[in-house]
């Protein structure tokens, strides 16, 4: 059984805030491990979305009446707490988009294809990044001729930071990495990336998808110059994702989208744009998302994102002990959980990792298998795919009970 | 523990475990491969041609989940001595219902994925009797 935890997060108060986690699944209670992909959203956010499309529906930035200031105060106040759950200096800084694949897009395509990278510029990511920090940057090569070069991770999944001094070069004009990996849990030390990529003059593209929801991130400390992240894997809603630039940085970006309220006038044949960020929120935005992930920010700040990376870290080191010691079970990524996120990657011996989250599944336990959106880590460490566990504010020890006890019963079906 | 395995039963993990018909196959004239790009399941199929149209031999290789590893270790039990035009008569119902279990949306495309590849092989006739 589980051993009490410390009282870092009420998790019962916090499990009875999320409708879908009172549901059962083939009469089992529901044991969600698969925040990674998308986390549950609380009551809080669904109410807000509704509330949103019930109470005060209408665009923003154009309607006249009150409706429309409500709906503009609210979009705008969501920015404002964006900003400041990640340190931005000013809410300028935060750009709304669909997606951490769409932002990361955005900077590729308006920082690097449209914008700074000539033929045989440098940009330098690392094997261990999710498809959305490797595919845009394919785009910047097929169409610029820019060299892609990565930096490689050891067998315990940490980047080996001292290929960073032969790869960083005069030619490099973007370095990109992930603050935490999707697969492996790893957190990097982006700080230090970002002092080298600017040291050779280049801008530091962080994705920080995985870690936004899960640690304190402070971008003027990381002196990252973009940093992307979604909504969704944050207790917001899907389809909202944001974009955060230095000043200096976004002014440099071409927008993605041409359409409304990306201009400030539109003749024929030719438009100026609307001031940063709005140049990069092209057509209605997701208005109900944004408002949704105001509303998740402020939910994590109330529990505080210290107390939560604390949890986490309390779970992750538990479930480490727990699966590790089952003989058959291999894990993947650090083990040291000050340098790991709560995503726990594994295979088990003679069961492949959809055949583990099938009999998983039968007990109630949603984890996820395949390769993550990580293909070129999954070639490193030549598999073909791996099952994973995630954790997030409303897991505890006893789900991780639980997974540890489905993992014997794989075992008993593939003995 | 039985009713909650229904994907896992017995014949299954006995095609799984002990997989007929598995590795290559000299002198095969017809091959097939493909994967399934959400799990990474290869299914690759090596069909030996006889004068009469008709399949003398059969072997698959691949790697992947239980459900795509005995579907295709079960089909090539369904192939040897089978003609090509009955052979690519097989549908999907014939597949599921070898197979026996109740199977989702996602895991019905490990299941079928050896058929894909069986009708990629015969389609793709390769002159190879060397």
């Amino acid at each position: 059984m589980a051993k009490p935890a410390k009282v870092l997060l009420n998790v019962p108060a916090i499990k009875a805030d999320f409708p879908i986690l009172q549901r059962k699944i083939r009469d089992k209670r529901l044991v969600y491990l698969d925040s990674a992909a998308t986390s549950q959203k609380p009551r809080q956010v669904i109410d807000a979305t509704s509330d949103f499309y019930s109470r005060y529906n209408a665009n923003v930035h154009r309607a006249i009446y009150e409706l429309g200031e409500e709906a503009t105060r609210e979009y705008e106040g969501a920015r404002e707490k964006i900003a400041e759950f990640i340190r931005a200096k000013s809410p300028n800084e935060i750009v709304f988009t669909k997606s951490t694949t769409e932002s990361l897009n955005i900077v590729a395509y308006g920082y690097g294809l449209k914008g700074k990278i000539q033929n045989g510029d440098e940009i330098v990511g690392t094997v261990m990044e999710h498809h959305s920090n490797h595919v845009p940057w394919h785009f910047v090569k097929d169409h610029k001729g820019a060299v892609l070069k990565y930096v490689d991770v050891d067998d315990d999944g940490i980047l080996r930071m001292e290929q960073y001094d032969e790869l960083l070069t005069k030619r490099t004009k973007i370095v990109t990495v992930a603050l935490c990996s999707n697969v492996l849990g790893t957190i990097n030390p982006v700080k230090e990336i970002a002092k080298r990529a600017h040291e050779v003059g280049a801008v530091c593209v962080v994705d920080a998808a995985q870690a936004a929801p899960h640690m304190p991130i402070d971008v003027q400390s990381l002196d990252a110059d973009f940093l992307a992240f979604s909504g969704h894997k944050m207790l917001g809603p899907t389809g909202i994702g944001i974009l955060y630039g230095k000043p200096e940085a976004l002014e440099a970006t071409e927008p993605l989208l041409g359409g409304g309220e990306m201009i400030r006038e539109v003749h024929l044949g030719r438009a100026s744009w609307n001031d940063v960020p709005y140049r990069f929120e092209g057509g209605t935005p997701n208005i109900a998302g944004a408002i949704g992930l105001g509303v998740a920010v402020d939910y994590l700040t109330k529990l505080g994102m210290e107390a939560i990376r604390a949890h986490e870290m309390e779970v992750t080191q538990y479930a480490l002990d727990k699966i590790r010691r089952i003989k058959g079970v291999t894990t993947y990524g650090p083990t040291d959980v000050r340098k790991k996120a709560g995503v726990l990657a594994f295979t088990i011996e003679n069961a492949h990792p959809h055949d583990v989250a099938s009999i998983l599944d039968v007990e109630g336990i949603c984890i996820r298998s395949g390769h993550h959106c990580a293909q070129p880590l999954m070639e490193r460490y030549d598999l073909p795919a791996t099952a994973r566990a995630s954790f997030y504010v409303y897991n505890d020890l006893e789900d991780v009970d639980a997974l540890t006890a489905g993992i014997r019963k794989v075992q008993e079906v593939f003995a | 523990m039985a009713a909650a395995y229904d994907l896992y039963q017995e014949q299954i993990l006995d095609h799984y475990k002990h997989p007929r018909n598995k590795g290559p196959l000299p002198g095969a004239s017809l091959h097939g491969r493909d994967s399934n790009p959400l799990c990474g399941d290869e299914v690759i199929l090596h069909l030996k041609i006889d004068g009469s149209e008709r399949i003398a031999d059969v072997r698959f290789e691949g790697q992947g989940c239980a459900i795509s590893q005995a579907s295709a270790s079960m089909l090539t039990t369904m192939l040897k001595g089978v003609t090509l035009p009955d052979a690519d008569a097989l549908d999907r119902d014939a597949i599921i219902k070898q197979l026996g279990i109740p199977l989702s949306a996602v895991r019905l495309k490990c299941a079928l994925l050896s058929l894909h590849v069986l009708k990629l092989a015969i389609g793709k006739k390769t002159d190879n009797r060397a």
